[in-house]
């Protein structure tokens, strides 16, 4: 049975993407981690990447908050308002929306970063200067978002449910005290770790696929473009994935 | 003249050898760049390959430094088999190979003085700051470029960012420098200043040079030797005076 060209390149592209992962573990675990270049990076990714998560954070809250009140309204539950909006942020929306966003602003950042390293030989220089790029790039970046994306979403959430305390006050007085008490009394443990943990792999999935588009970038400007693209598109579909599988195992695991 | 280039072919290596390319072989599926290729670089000695584009110069350095693997041959540097060595030992070689790359490729995100410190890396436990400072004003001096140690390299012109790739080429005093098309793409002024510095180099710190080109020029002014690179195999090697007077057509094309 012959493999239609599409699928076969889609699966050339898994493999090699498995290989780079791969790659990446065994180089991880070597001695000589890059530390200042690993601080460095968890700074640009981490830090910087704070002000833009911080305001979709808010807005998201905010808007969540005010799409939600009439129907809570309607079916008499307005009460209950920061419970649902904090379960559902905490659970759900928080860390998907922030993974996209970080995919969008730190996955098209390695992969252009790179590809235009790799265009200009500045890889190859590093090879030739005797340190190995791909501890140095690699190993840096990945660990660096795998690491930093969790913080970001406790503080997106954080952030998140200070615009949903403000859209509760838009339209009703609702205590700054009481609507946390409400919150917290609602979210388990169970709500909070599985979202948390899943939230590293969102971070690997942006930092690996970034850093495995710009590697591997080909030739010329436009395929640095290209890099950056797709490390933004493919993140983002498997920030997704990632998703998917992850309320799978919580549901088995007696999460949900 | 190409009795010259069949010595190297029946494998006669000398005792004052410190690179020797014997039956090299690289192809990209059905594109053979390198068939039986040859090459030897004596202690001080300034060879020139010449070759037209595409003609698989650049390829050849690559595969020489390590960074391409070739389909068959032996590639000797100071006794070792460069395809044979792992990680690690080629890493170690490279610290007495300096390489000047066609687009330079100095790290846009460093200072000067980081891009020259960079390949001291590796090397930092046997460096004091004291011992790294002095040798990255050495090396800005022999360029002539002191003033431009905390400027970044966007802010330099082209042949400041081409004597900037040179001094980090010096950094860790290596014994071979490679050029990979050392003049290419400066104007005739600034061509002639590299030229001047590349022998001024070799003088200073009796360096072998293997330069790869096709500027007439930096032919006939930096080379001891010269070696024609056509369909894949060294075609002849002598001295510019030598081939300058030759008669076979292609050769002569080289020189018309």
């Amino acid at each position: 049975m012959t493999m239609l060209p599409g699928m076969k390149l889609f699966f050339e592209e898994v493999g090699d993407v498995s290989k780079f992962a791969g790659r990446f573990f065994k180089q991880t675990f070597k001695k000589r981690l890059e530390v200042t270049e690993f601080l460095r990076q968890c700074f640009i990714i981490g830090y910087k990447s704070l002000p833009l998560v911080g305001l979709t954070a808010f807005i998201m809250g905010l808007v969540l908050t005010m799409q939600l009140r009439p129907s809570m309204i309607t079916y008499g539950v307005e009460s209950q308002l920061p419970a649902i909006v904090g379960i559902s942020i905490i659970r759900e929306i928080g860390p998907v929306i922030t993974a996209l966003i970080f995919a969008g602003k730190i996955g098209s950042s390695i992969g252009a970063e790179l590809g235009s390293m790799k265009v200009t030989e500045q890889i190859d220089a590093m090879e030739v200067s005797g340190t190995n790029p791909f501890r140095y790039l690699v190993v840096t970046r990945v660990l660096a978002a795998t690491l930093m994306l969790p913080v970001l979403v406790l503080l997106g959430d954080a952030i998140s449910l200070f615009g949903s305390w403000i859209g509760v006050n838009i339209q009703g007085v609702t205590s700054f005290k009481l609507f946390w008490t409400q919150v917290f009394n609602i979210l388990l443990f169970s709500d909070v770790l599985p979202a948390f943990f899943k939230s590293f792999f969102f971070g690997f999935a942006v930092g690996i696929v970034g850093c495995y588009k710009g590697y591997n970038s080909k030739k010329g400007t436009e395929g640095v473009g290209r890099s950056a693209n797709s490390a933004v598109v493919i993140s983002s579909v498997l920030i997704f994935i990632v998703d998917l599988l992850a309320v799978q195992i919580t549901t088995a695991l007696g999460f949900n | 003249m190409r009795e010259a280039n069949h010595k190297i072919q029946d494998g006669d290596t000398g005792d004052n050898n410190i690179l020797v390319v014997k039956n090299l072989y690289k192809s990209f599926g059905n594109h053979h760049v390198l068939m039986n290729f040859n090459l030897e670089l004596q202690k001080g000695e300034s060879v020139v390959v010449l070759g037209k584009s595409g003609s698989g110069k650049s390829v050849l350095i690559k595969c020489i430094i390590g960074l391409l693997k070739p389909d068959k041959g032996t590639i000797e540097m100071f006794g070792e088999n460069i395809p044979d060595l792992d990680e690690e030992k080629l890493d170690a070689l490279r610290a007495k190979v300096g390489f000047l790359f066609q687009s330079n490729a100095l790290y846009d995100s460093m200072t000067v003085r980081g891009n020259l410190e960079f390949p001291l890396r590796r090397h930092w436990i046997h460096f004091s700051q004291e011992e790294v400072n002095k040798r990255v004003i050495n090396a800005l001096n022999d360029v002539g470029l002191s003033h431009t140690i905390e400027m970044m390299p966007e802010e330099l012109s082209g042949g400041m960012r081409k004597r900037i790739a040179l001094a980090r080429t010096l950094i860790l005093n290596p014994e071979i420098i490679l050029y990979d098309e050392p003049t290419t793409g400066l104007d005739p002024i600034t061509s002639n200043e590299i030229l001047g510095l590349m022998k001024n180099i070799q003088k200073k710190y009796n360096t072998s040079s293997l330069i790869i080109s096709h500027d007439m020029k930096c032919v006939s002014t930096a080379s001891d030797r010269v070696i024609i690179l056509f369909e894949g195999r060294c075609y002849a090697s002598g001295t510019y005076e030598e081939l300058i007077h030759n008669t076979d057509p292609k050769i002569k094309q080289f020189f018309q």
